[in-house]
């Protein structure tokens, strides 16, 4: 990793670290929309809260927020990895997308807004909760994985018995950790960036969605 | 962005600029006046959302020598629409005071009408003649002289509180209308881009209409379906720019439908019919509310109001902040001690209060509501 980058005092300014690949970047107060838009490789750390769009089609990298991202977190993402010790706004991971090698995750360690995941394509998304019962609110609210096509959203806890109703073009599970093995280094990253315990947080059931087909607008213009 | 159209050979209004505006409220709750220094200095931040084709503030508790007058703020194209204007107004109201309104000249607010202030008071006997309340008989006022008289628009006539609106920046604006020399226990503030529609002066927000004032970041998808059914009431859509009408629909529900502001956000903003659906009909709560739901929009389908939005609705006594159902714009509040903030952006909430608490963002199409102690709202 390349050299260290450290902002203070930041107020609403935009684009911090957009494009970067070779860096590691640390900031304090406040940034604005679109942190790390179409970020390659470099490191963003925030000591505090994002706004919107963190992450914006980011290729490749990791951005680790130590508070709550506005809406559109992580939207087109590509390639990388975000990390949100809170909750995220609506539409978090909204057209998230993967192909061959490149496939992003974003881990949100609180609750998040309406319509997660939305037309998601790829990549995975952890949404753990950690807060929800305290708060008095859903780990996610209205209509998560609306148009999903392709990718994986896993939710800490069984959500379907929460009464979170899902679209009927996604498959719904609820699976014990074991069975989603694959969420295991994320969630462990998570608790080292953050301070928590990894094996507890690993603890019990979660629900598992992924959609029903990977294409399934073939049929929606032609009969192919 | 104005000086790069006009090399490129065209005017605001021939090419679309997308993007977004900036939106903000400061609120005292224990109503102790604040000049309008915080207010400019919250809308720094979010420059980049404006263009320098629109920026205005409301402030609220401003004219308190005149609270129980209507003080209407106009922009005159010249002398002879003034003259007229003020001939109209003295048919049925006492003129209590008239005066330019202060401004200091700046080198980047260019291109201004005449700015006026007149306080006035409806006469009594011409209010009983025409068998009309005050703010009814303002409102027809109002509509009659943006409609009719030409080069004159009102832009502010509520009581104990005005609104300030210019083309350029917000915090050129503000500084433009000398808002440090006005103490108010609520301000709201924005900073335009505007997208389909020209960038003049009447156009900037906030919009007006007795203390009811609008500043909205967004465009309105269902503008023609809400105007013509708004107009059948003797609302007239004169300004040239869809959030009008969101004014005129806050009067028209609250005020004369006598709507509260929670149901009035439930027909603007109103959730899904499968959202409403699934409202536990086990629980009495549930449903009571899906019951009361369903009703608004079935009583008041024209007045969903679909696109992306968020506004600030100001009036005397405190605000509600509202985002589209989709939230699909950006929104957040906070709070220290006996002030409320909300913006667009948390930096501009950040910029005046860096240590503001419990910083949240609304979820679309619930409504967010501050109310001042101790000042009677204009509402039941």
């Amino acid at each position: 990793m390349g050299e260290t980058i450290q902002l203070e005092d930041c107020l609403g300014e935009r684009f911090i670290g957009a494009g970067a690949s070779d860096a590691r970047i640390e900031i304090e107060g406040i940034p604005g929309n679109a942190l790390g838009a179409y970020l390659d490789g470099a490191c963003v750390e925030v000591f505090g809260n994002a706004q919107d769009a963190v992450g914006d089609t980011m290729n490749d990298g990791r951005i680790i927020i130590h508070g709550n991202v506005g809406d559109t977190a992580g939207y087109a993402m590509r390639g990388g990895e975000i990390y949100v010790k809170g909750d995220a706004g609506y539409r978090a991971g909204v057209h998230m997308k993967e192909y061959g090698d490149k496939r992003p995750v974003m881990v949100i360690g609180g609750c998040t807004g309406s319509f997660l995941g939305e037309y998601q394509a790829g990549g995975l998304i952890i949404v753990l909760g950690l807060e929800a019962g305290r708060k008095g609110r859903p780990i996610v609210s209205n209509f998560p994985c609306t148009g999903m096509h392709g990718g994986m959203v896993v939710l800490k806890g069984d959500a379907v018995d929460a009464g979170i109703l899902f679209p009927p073009q996604v498959d719904v599970r609820v699976v014990d950790a074991a069975d989603c093995a694959l969420i295991a280094p994320f969630v462990r990253n998570y608790a080292l960036f953050f301070g928590a315990d990894g094996d507890d947080i690993l603890q019990g059931p979660f629900t598992l969605v992924t959609p029903l087909s990977h294409n399934p607008y073939t049929r929606l213009y032609v009969a192919n | 962005m104005r000086e790069d159209l006009a090399r490129a050979g065209l005017l605001e209004g021939q090419v679309r600029i997308p993007a977004g505006c900036a939106i903000a409220a400061i609120v005292a709750t224990d109503g102790k006046p604040m000049s309008g220094h915080d207010i400019i200095t919250s809308m720094e931040p979010m420059r980049e959302r404006s263009s320098g084709l629109g920026g205005g503030f409301a402030g609220y508790g401003i004219y308190p020598k005149y609270a129980d007058c209507f003080a209407f703020h106009f922009f005159f194209d010249s002398r002879d629409s003034r003259k007229t204007t003020e001939a109209y107004l003295e048919q049925g109201c006492e003129v209590v005071n008239r005066e330019l309104i202060p401004i200091r000249k700046m080198a980047r607010i260019t291109d201004e009408p005449l700015i006026w202030r007149y306080v006035i008071k409806p006469h009594r006997s011409v209010l009983s003649r025409l068998q009309l309340d005050e703010n009814e008989y303002v409102v027809r006022l109002v509509m009659h002289i943006n409609t009719s008289i030409d080069g004159a628009y009102v832009f502010s006539c509520g009581k104990n509180m005005g609104i300030f609106k210019a083309v350029g920046y917000p915090e050129d604006v503000g500084r433009y209308y000398r808002l440090e020399e006005y103490e108010a226990y609520q301000w709201t503030a924005h900073g335009r881009y505007p997208t389909n529609t020209p960038g003049w002066w009447g156009g900037a927000h906030p919009f007006g209409l007795l203390d009811w004032s609008v500043v909205h970041n967004g465009e309105i998808s269902s503008y023609d379906a809400n105007r013509r059914f708004i107009e059948m009431f003797g609302y007239r859509c004169t300004l040239q720019t869809d959030t009008e009408v969101i004014t005129y629909i806050a009067d028209y529900l609250l005020r004369r439908q006598k709507l509260s502001l929670q149901e009035t956000a439930h027909v603007m903003a109103a959730p899904f019919w499968s959202t409403i659906e699934h409202l536990d009909m086990r629980d009495p709560e549930g449903a009571r509310k899906r019951a009361e739901l369903a009703y608004l929009r079935k009583v008041f389908p024209s007045l969903l109001v679909t696109g992306p939005f968020s506004i600030i609705l100001g009036f005397n006594g405190g605000c509600m902040a509202l985002n589209d159902r989709l939230k699909l714009r950006s929104l957040v509040a906070a709070h220290k001690g006996n002030r409320v903030f909300i913006a667009s952006e948390e930096a501009a909430i950040r910029a005046i209060e860096p240590d503001a608490r419990d910083i949240f963002a609304p979820a679309g199409g619930v409504p967010y509501i501050v109310r001042v102690d101790g000042v009677e709202g204009g509402l039941a």
